[in-house]
């Protein structure tokens, strides 16, 4: 085992696969000779050379569209993007051709991309390098939707993304590349070393898509979230002085929800909490199918904590951020329902 | 110049009621256009992307350098296949309004571009077609039955009723599957090219979009990451004038010819009359050994006229003259193969007429075939269970308990 945050992982897990599978290559802006902004490709063009870890021209359509190709043509595309508020222009190209390839030609033709995308906020990136826009792809039928909260999961859920032949869109939280955030700004920052997940096998490892996993064992509520929410409830359940079932979702689409429900069914209470906004967030989706699955197991509403439904703005972050206070109001106001 | 901005609206050269007007259209005689070697640079052929490369003159005659010199056997191939797809798509035209299917869009006056293109290409080069590039799925074989088949959604459809008709593929034939959707095939083909070149193999890719579809982000990304990486695809611009209403002055043709649109990144363009089939292939041909041998992309215009409308939902009267097509100074891609081939003495009006026969009753015996498969009204029909298959390789849960859900309601 070596220690790795959640960048190193990212970077072992692309590692391994161009190294077991000389299919894989890796594309995008930046990540090349330089090996990336945020360092996840560093190091991989010197070891697997431009033919395989390729810099690509900053449009990110043109990106994601050859991806397509280039998987089409037997080769396993892992596009970096540099950060989630500039896939847009290549949404199209996700959601009408990568997510529906398959289906449209009866399942003939199909192309096995992963696209890696840097996530959320907390950073001090304003409302261009902030945002959280995963439900936009859990609602495009057809794109495996992944969030990891820690280097474990990281490098083991990309290595089953790349590995898979569905297109996956994988959101990095980039505010915990470097170590678990609590969602206190005002304390020290904590490295990956402190955490049981910063633990990472050098080697090849898979942690399964579709198979979301309780990080907390507790009894009186369950709150159910993923990226970099898993921290911020854990401590929020603290300062709320409730023994709370954490689950990280891992895997927004597919949905593993027998975890949910064995969950809430035990506790019947639940929270979900995500970073992004909350109007037509995936914590709509994930109260309603907990709501269709428990609700006779429920003793009180299902609450969301969620950003408010504005862009992220530069000035205010800590107080668009759900952080632990608003977390653990939320968490009380579920304890405290009849 | 004045004093003041302007805003400027591309008008057409004619409206219903108006005399058809071609003279905005430049045509170079036949044989007018050098070859330039397949390694020229750029630069250096430049022309080739304002003028206009012709093969056959007025009186069907081959003349000049591009002439591809095919054997009489070729061009019997070529007619063949123009034929059945003119035939092929008049019979579908019918089916279309007689309500058998849905939706339907011929290549009417167009044949010649994705048989000649088709014909110039190996066949492990990979094709990533528009709408309106049945012919080379004619050509490759892909089935008149299976191509019915699609149109009618049956049991036998290739996409398992999930695309409105046309919307073809054909994996073993290598035809990349059409979207729908305008242009995003492009970057596709880019990057399969890319992918080719990665794997050291010299198969090159070819894609089609209209002239309208040029607008498209997705053509100019393609175009950037085709010139970047040099990847070995011949990128074609079909300009029939026409996007649906809007003629190709709207997709920026006023000023500048649409194969002139790579020339700012380094791609040589050819600008090729395109109901010349003979041309059609020569310039295919060229782009495909320049690609083959390392020389990276070629953008190809191919200059020609859209026959029909623009598709069964369309109505054309309401915005062109009805005589334009007669008056294209390109002509008809049929008739003028067909005259060349009677010219070089292969050819006859007696064969053409029994070849438009076997053409038409091997279009009938293959529609009676399709329909044994279903149709719209009778079965056997698809069962509505599948449509929960390869949304992702394995079905999910949540999809499971919708077609259970589905399943549940049947009587």
């Amino acid at each position: 085992m070596a220690q790795m945050n959640m960048i190193q992982a990212i970077n072992s897990a692309m590692d391994v696969m161009l190294e077991r599978d000389p299919t894989v290559i890796v594309m995008g802006q930046d990540v090349g000779y330089f090996g990336g902004v945020f360092r996840c490709t560093d190091g991989l063009q010197r070891k697997y050379g431009e033919h395989r870890v390729i810099d690509a021209p900053i449009a990110e359509g043109g990106i994601i569209g050859s991806a397509i190709g280039i998987g089409v043509n037997g080769l396993r595309p892992v596009a970096e993007i540099q950060f989630a508020d500039y896939i847009y222009p290549g949404f199209d190209q996700i959601a009408s051709e990568l997510a529906r390839l398959r289906y449209r030609s009866g399942g003939d033709f199909f192309s096995p991309v992963t696209i890696r995308t840097p996530c959320g906020g907390g950073i001090r990136g304003g409302q261009t390098h902030s945002q959280s826009p995963e439900a936009i792809f859990t609602h495009v039928s057809g794109i495996v939707t992944v969030m990891p909260s820690n280097p474990y999961d990281a490098k083991g859920l990309l290595i089953s993304a790349i590995e898979s032949n569905d297109p996956v869109v994988f959101f990095e939280p980039k505010r915990i590349y470097n170590g678990p955030f609590d969602g206190d700004p005002d304390k020290p920052a904590v490295p990956w070393t402190t955490h049981p997940k910063g633990e990472v096998p050098e080697g090849y490892y898979s942690v399964p898509l579709g198979a979301a996993e309780v990080v907390e064992p507790g009894s009186d509520i369950t709150i159910v979230t993923y990226g970099t929410i898993v921290h911020v409830a854990q401590s929020a359940a603290r300062l709320a002085g409730v023994d709370a079932e954490v689950i990280d979702v891992r895997s927004l689409l597919p949905l593993d929800i027998d975890t949910l429900r064995r969950s809430v069914e035990k506790t019947g209470r639940c929270l979900v909490a995500h970073e992004a906004t909350r109007f037509g967030g995936f914590g709509a989706e994930l109260a309603t199918t907990i709501q269709e699955e428990c609700f006779w197991h429920l003793e009180a509403p299902i609450e969301r904590v969620a950003g408010w439904d504005t862009p992220y703005p530069h000035a205010f972050e800590w107080q668009y951020f759900p952080g632990q206070k608003r977390v653990a109001a939320a968490i009380r106001k579920v304890m405290e329902a009849a | 110049m004045s004093n003041k901005s302007r805003l400027h609206i591309p008008q057409p050269s004619a409206r219903p009621g108006e005399e058809p007007d071609f003279s905005y259209l430049p045509v170079s005689p036949a044989g007018a256009v050098d070859r330039p070697g397949i390694s020229a640079k750029t630069r250096d052929i430049e022309h080739l992307a304002h003028e206009m490369v012709r093969v056959l003159d007025d009186d069907h005659q081959a003349c000049g350098d591009w002439d591809p010199k095919l054997e009489p056997d070729d061009l019997q191939i070529a007619l063949r296949t123009m034929v059945l797809t003119r035939t092929f798509d008049a019979r579908m035209q019918r089916m279309q309004r007689q309500g058998k299917i849905t939706f339907y869009v011929q290549s009417l006056g167009e044949e010649a571009v994705s048989v000649g293109q088709g014909m110039a290409l190996k066949p492990k080069d990979m094709l990533f077609p528009s709408y309106r590039n049945q012919g080379l799925f004619i050509l490759r074989g892909t089935g008149l039955v299976n191509m019915m088949c699609q149109c009618l959604s049956n049991t036998r459809d290739m996409c398992k009723g999930r695309q409105l008709p046309v919307m073809y593929h054909d994996k073993e034939g290598r035809i990349f599957s059409i979207s729908g959707n305008l242009a995003t095939q492009y970057p596709h083909a880019v990057g399969w090219a890319m992918a080719s070149a990665i794997k050291g193999e010299d198969h090159v890719a070819a894609a089609w979009v209209g002239d309208g579809s040029t607008a498209e982000a997705d053509f100019h990304h393609a175009l950037t990451f085709a010139a970047v990486y040099q990847a070995p695809v011949i990128l074609n611009v079909v300009n029939n004038q026409w996007a649906i209403s809007t003629f190709q002055g709207f997709a920026g043709g006023e000023r500048r010819p649409f194969a002139a649109k790579g020339l700012g990144l380094g791609i040589p363009g050819i600008r090729v009359d395109g109901n010349d089939l003979l041309a059609v292939y020569a310039v295919t041909q060229w782009a495909a050994e320049r690609a083959r041998r390392g020389g990276g992309p070629t953008l190809i215009e191919l200059v020609t006229y859209r026959g029909g409308a623009h598709s069964t939902s369309d109505d054309p009267t309401r915005y062109r003259p009805s005589k334009e097509w007669q008056a294209f100074p390109l002509g008809d891609p049929l008739e003028r193969l067909k005259g060349h081939m009677i010219r070089e003495g292969h050819w006859s009006e007696d064969k053409q007429s029994q070849l438009e026969q076997e053409m038409k009753d091997k279009v009938d015996a293959a529609w009676q075939e399709a329909i044994s498969f279903g149709t719209m009204s009778e079965g056997p029909f698809l069962d509505p269970q599948d449509m929960f298959e390869d949304v992702l390789e394995d079905m999910t849960d949540h999809l499971l308990l919708q077609q259970e859900e589905m399943l549940a309601l049947k009587d």
